[in-house]
């Protein structure tokens, strides 16, 4: 009996020193970058491993934050919030309106247009890129935000549309039927009773439509040209190009701060964002 | 509405309420086009509309600034016959997607088998190997990568320390796609957690009543464990290897193609095409070919699922 006890102690032992040295090695590279953003530039190199600063160099910031050529990060975090808080304000709003209709009106062509739905899901990015790109380059759209903030406002990414949709149909259809005897049409059934309900689905969207919009790349190096209009991510690439050489710790302490909204977020709403992976298959 | 229809006399009251549902049911289409019209209208704009467009470029000589010139099947031809550099970002693809999409699966599930022990501080650790996934894909991590696995960064600093010669990974064409698939494969967190939100889903009884019979550990695995999954390991599968295909950002920023175009991801090639060369129907002619590509590894996946993947009910996942 006693040997078994002490079997199983010992699994456990090795249990949490394995799970704790893994963990600590996935997130090094993290932690490295952020004590690696206070260190002076020759440790960066000279003393790589460690996760201890001789001092800290808080200057790194300041420093970065001036940016390079005229263009300071100010500018930079200005453009990736205004962008991104017009993606998950038209994700939210056209993504929810577009699931009730999916998820409770009967309309011709229904199972049709789901089934297009589901195939965007799965369409390459590639194939609509470039004929987006001339449309909007047609219409005078190029270097503006247009291109990044429009297609939110018509359903945004249809994974989102698809999340709700299956939240819609958990909810209790007798709640609408009461409604509709009650006089409420359809847009007050969605108005009053869907979208109350809908409130922590739209919070693993919205947090999701941060994410990723802060994140995006492809689309403001496709879009954005002049700097004044770079969100954080373009202007944290030409920094990385213009000054990578000489600056690694002003570019460090960039990097570290371009991340600090998501881990904020994630600190705040981890519960949601993990529901929203494990019911949904989300990134 | 079912019952109405089912009678089989017709009486001219049930004439009239038809007419009326009839009625009503118009009336309900237009309220749910209505509805549903950004979708709609986004999806015939920028979904439909340019899949056509890019169908109709994919023929033609396209540089934005002179109109499209009809050239037939000549990009199709000059890119499967004629284009080394295409070829390159095939095979670069292929090997980046068939390693980093086991490895990474293997990864989540295995971590996600250790949470499902049921030993204290789970989620705590589920959140600390979840956090990757998250910022994998930011340029600020690519940085961190330029930096960790450049000539004088901390990897080869602790290679060095343990005796070995390091090499500067990012600039050597044999190290360098190893690091883009590291980097990837870090990133398994969000594939774990739905292995873990499979794995809670086993019933309990199943281990009981295998451990009564006297099973070992291993067969538990292989004969409970692995065939209830397989439908998540399925999911799993499809999202990662479509999603491999597409990389993009990050082999953009952490190597930029080389050396060597040793890491020339397609959809880096096809940029580069597009938007850097100006070669509109060209890229086209390669974005349909990607499609075409990943539509049959979907379908051969999906073929192959009746054969491993098992569904409790038919109804499944």
């Amino acid at each position: 009996m006693d040997n078994k006890k002490n079997q199983r102690l010992l699994r456990d032992v090795i249990y949490y020193i394995f799970v704790t040295a893994f963990g600590f090695l996935m997130v090094y590279p993290i932690l490295w970058m952020f004590v690696s953003s206070v260190k002076p530039a020759t440790e960066i190199f000279n003393n790589a491993l460690s996760l201890i600063p001789s001092m800290f160099m808080w200057e790194n910031y300041p420093i970065g934050w001036q940016g390079f050529g005229r263009t300071g990060f100010d500018v930079f975090f200005r453009n990736s919030a205004f962008v991104t808080t017009f993606v998950v304000i038209g994700t939210i709003c056209s993504a929810s309106i577009v699931a009730y209709g999916f998820a409770r009106l009967n309309f011709k062509f229904k199972t049709a247009l789901f089934a297009c739905l589901m195939a965007t899901v799965m369409l390459p990015a590639q194939v609509t890129m470039i004929p987006q790109y001339i449309l909007f380059h047609n219409i005078g759209w190029v270097n503006t935000f247009y291109p990044l903030i429009v297609p939110a406002f018509l359903g945004g990414a249809p994974f989102f549309v698809f999340l709700l949709i299956q939240f819609i149909r958990g909810i209790p259809r007798e709640l609408d039927e009461a409604a509709i005897v009650d006089g409420c049409s359809t847009f007050g059934i969605f108005w009053r009773i869907i979208l109350p309900l809908l409130k922590p689905a739209l919070v693993t969207v919205a947090l999701f439509s941060f994410m990723w919009t802060w994140d995006d790349f492809l689309a403001p190096l496709i879009y954005l040209n002049s700097p004044d209009l770079h969100t954080v991510t373009i202007g944290l690439r030409n920094f990385m190009d213009a000054d990578g050489g000489t600056k690694w710790g002003p570019l460090l302490a960039m990097s570290s701060l371009s991340l600090v909204p998501q881990f904020i977020l994630f600190a705040f709403f981890q519960k949601y964002l993990v529901q929203g992976i494990a019911t949904t298959g989300l990134k | 509405m079912a019952k109405l229809e089912d009678l089989e006399y017709t009486s001219p009251i049930q004439a009239e309420l038809d007419k009326k549902s009839k009625q009503r049911a118009i009336k309900e289409s237009l309220t749910g086009y209505a509805i549903i019209s950004p979708w709609l209208i986004g999806f015939l704009a920028l979904v439909i509309g340019p899949i056509i467009a890019s169908f109709y470029l994919s023929f033609t000589n396209y540089n934005l600034l002179s109109s499209p010139t009809w050239i037939g099947i000549d990009n199709y031809v000059s890119v499967l016959t004629n284009d080394g550099r295409f070829r390159q970002a095939l095979t670069v693809t292929f090997i980046f997607v068939f390693v980093s999409t086991p490895l990474k699966l293997i990864f989540a599930l295995f971590l996600a088998m250790l949470f499902n022990t049921g030993r204290k501080g789970t989620s705590l650790f589920t959140t600390v190997y979840y956090i990757p996934s998250i910022i994998g894909g930011s340029v600020a991590i690519a940085v961190v990568w330029r930096i960790l696995f450049g000539r004088n960064g901390a990897v080869n600093e602790f290679v060095q320390a343990l005796g070995f010669s390091g090499t500067n990974w990012i600039g050597n064409p044999d190290t360098a796609l190893s690091i883009l698939i590291l980097l990837v494969v870090w990133q398994f967190g969000s594939p774990m957690i739905i292995f873990l939100a499979g794995l809670r889903q086993i019933p309990q009884e199943l281990y009981e009543a295998a451990s009564v019979d006297g099973a070992s550990q291993i067969t538990k695995f292989m004969k409970i464990t692995i065939p209830l999954l397989t439908p998540v390991i399925f999911f799993n599968l499809v999202m990662q290897t479509i999603g491999g295909f597409m990389t993009f950002t990050q082999a953009y920023l952490v190597t930029g193609g080389g050396p060597m175009d040793s890491t020339l991801f397609y959809a880096l090639y096809l940029y580069e095409v597009a938007f850097e060369y100006l070669r509109m129907g060209y890229a086209s002619a390669m974005a349909w070919i990607l499609l075409f590509v990943v539509a049959i590894i979907t379908l051969l996946l999906f073929l192959t699922s009746k054969f491993w993947v098992y569904y409790e009910s038919e109804g499944g996942r």
